[in-house]
């Protein structure tokens, strides 16, 4: 149950810094849009089955490019070791594009008149980045990450489609939804399933109510 | 901020390129699958491109499943769904922002509150509901829960409360009710709003996948997504068909995508970032 810390803490910085860099005059910028969000509008479960492939032991493409350079790659998705790692992995290329359009509409609503301004204070681009761009992005910055921690909470499809039931990794990688429709649907443990979703609830709020919390120590609203 | 220097366009440059193919190769490499005969498939060191276009995995996709079946009751659940919760969550939400009656703040907090709740939360109770009805196995079962959502609620909420009180006198004046009211001149001007709920149910509903297959276990009713993973329940190693199937599910969507480029992504802004 280790997904949701892991994916939430790292996949906001990165989708940030796509944005960042995205919202630049540059060439191409549509293309790029346009790609980084195309997994966006796939079915998980489409996903699933083509990272799983990609993930192959034996004839995978990462562990052929691995081999490229002397590694020997493991069996990523069977083995307990990194199975949780290559679920995250998937995760967080499936958000990228959904975070990155979030984090782009943040940015094209900071007004120009801050930055002419701080060109005319001679501001450089760091010094602009993180005294402007940064604290009028933190409430998209709080927002995005409230975001990815409860879906992260939720996942289920990835686990489903990619570890299985069958495999011996799944004790290490199932998640509480997960927990869920196991007992609801497949043992029938329809009371300790309603058990698991109400916990569920409870963590959700109280995670929620603690980074409501903690947002005025950071966030800036205007 | 913009970069100034020509290093740094290139850097950016540079490093969207090295993203961009870390987003496509996945799609390239299930694309290039297709076209491999099993034996290709399964070759060491694999083999990257496949040696002739062999179309054959797409037909046994089509031999082995009912896939087209599956691709009709999925258009039916994501039209069911979209149409749905735009009538309802469009109906609610003008009631909830522009008319007066008692209770109305007490409702509205309700639907607030199912906002902060997991959907998983409702499955079991919703899927005890589906089998009282009878409905088990069936189309109706798949799309009867996401008819309304409160999301799409709080969402048409805030378009109709943004939308000025005079349009509204004017019209009473000329002897509109509240359903002309609404039909006539608050609904166009909410087009923006209908258009993100739209876009962003039905991707939702197109690629949900657990609600599908908890409640529908016959062929008949199937849709896509849980079509796949039945798919790798019986071909578990034959990638070559797995990726023709997921290829073949993801294509209406990207079809879509491609025409409303811009739509999909001001909805995905707007249901997101406000």
């Amino acid at each position: 149950m280790g997904i949701p810390h892991d994916r939430a803490r790292y996949d906001w910085i990165n989708d940030f810094l796509v944005a960042v860099l995205l919202n630049q005059k540059i060439k191409g910028k549509s293309i790029y849009r346009t790609i980084y969000f195309l997994p966006v509008i796939t079915m998980p479960a489409a996903i699933a089955m083509v990272w799983k492939w990609l993930y192959n032991g034996d004839y995978g493409l990462i562990n052929f490019l691995l081999s490229k350079i002397g590694i020997q790659g493991p069996n990523w998705v069977s083995d307990p070791k990194f199975a949780l790692y290559a679920v995250i992995v998937v995760a967080i290329w499936g958000g990228i594009g959904y975070n990155m359009i979030i984090f782009l509409s943040g940015l094209q609503g900071i007004s120009k008149t801050y930055y002419e301004a701080a060109l005319i204070d001679g501001a450089g681009p760091y010094r602009t980045f993180f005294s402007i761009t940064l604290p009028l992005l933190s409430p998209i910055i709080f927002f995005v990450s409230i975001i990815s921690f409860i879906h992260a909470f939720q996942v289920f499809d990835l686990i489903f489609m990619i570890v299985s039931d069958k495999s011996i990794a799944i004790d290490k990688t199932q998640s509480i939804v997960y927990l869920f429709y196991q007992h609801a649907f497949v043992l029938g443990d329809k009371g300790y399933a309603s058990a698991i979703t109400t916990l569920l609830l409870v963590i959700i709020l109280l995670i929620t109510a603690i980074q409501m919390k903690l947002q005025k120590k950071w966030v800036h609203y205007d | 901020m913009e970069v100034s220097s020509n290093k740094g366009k290139y850097l950016v440059h540079l490093l969207l390129i090295i993203g961009s193919i870390s987003m496509l190769a996945p799609f390239v490499w299930m694309i290039l699958t297709t076209f491999k005969t099993y034996a290709e498939s399964v070759q060491v060191p694999p083999l990257l491109f496949p040696t002739s276009f062999n179309w054959s995995n797409y037909v046994e996709v089509f031999e082995l499943l009912p896939f087209l079946t599956f691709a009709k009751n999925t258009f039916i659940v994501t039209i069911g769904i979209t149409v749905g919760q735009l009538v309802f969550c469009s109906l609610a939400s003008y009631a909830f922002a522009r008319i007066e009656f008692p209770g109305r703040n007490v409702l509205f907090l309700l639907v607030l509150s199912v906002l902060m709740v997991p959907s998983q939360v409702f499955l079991l109770p919703q899927y005890e509901i589906m089998a009282n009805l009878g409905l088990l196995n069936t189309l109706p079962a798949i799309i009867i829960p996401g008819l309304f959502s409160a999301f799409g609620t709080f969402l048409l909420r805030q378009f109709f409360m943004g939308l000025p009180k005079e349009l509204e006198e004017a019209a009473r004046l000329d002897g509109c009710n509240h359903f002309q009211i609404f039909w006539k001149i608050m609904l166009p001007l909410a087009k923006p709003g209908l258009i993100a709920l739209g876009i962003y149910t039905a991707l939702f509903a197109w690629n949900n996948f657990m609600w599908p297959l908890i409640v529908n276990s016959s062929p008949e009713s199937m849709v896509l997504s849980v079509g796949l993973a039945s798919l790798q329940g019986q071909y578990a190693t034959n990638y070559p068909v797995l990726m023709a199937g997921s290829f073949l599910a993801m294509i209406p969507m990207l079809v879509v995508f491609m025409f409303l480029q811009k739509q999909f992504i001001e909805g995905i802004a707007l249901t997101g970032g406000k």
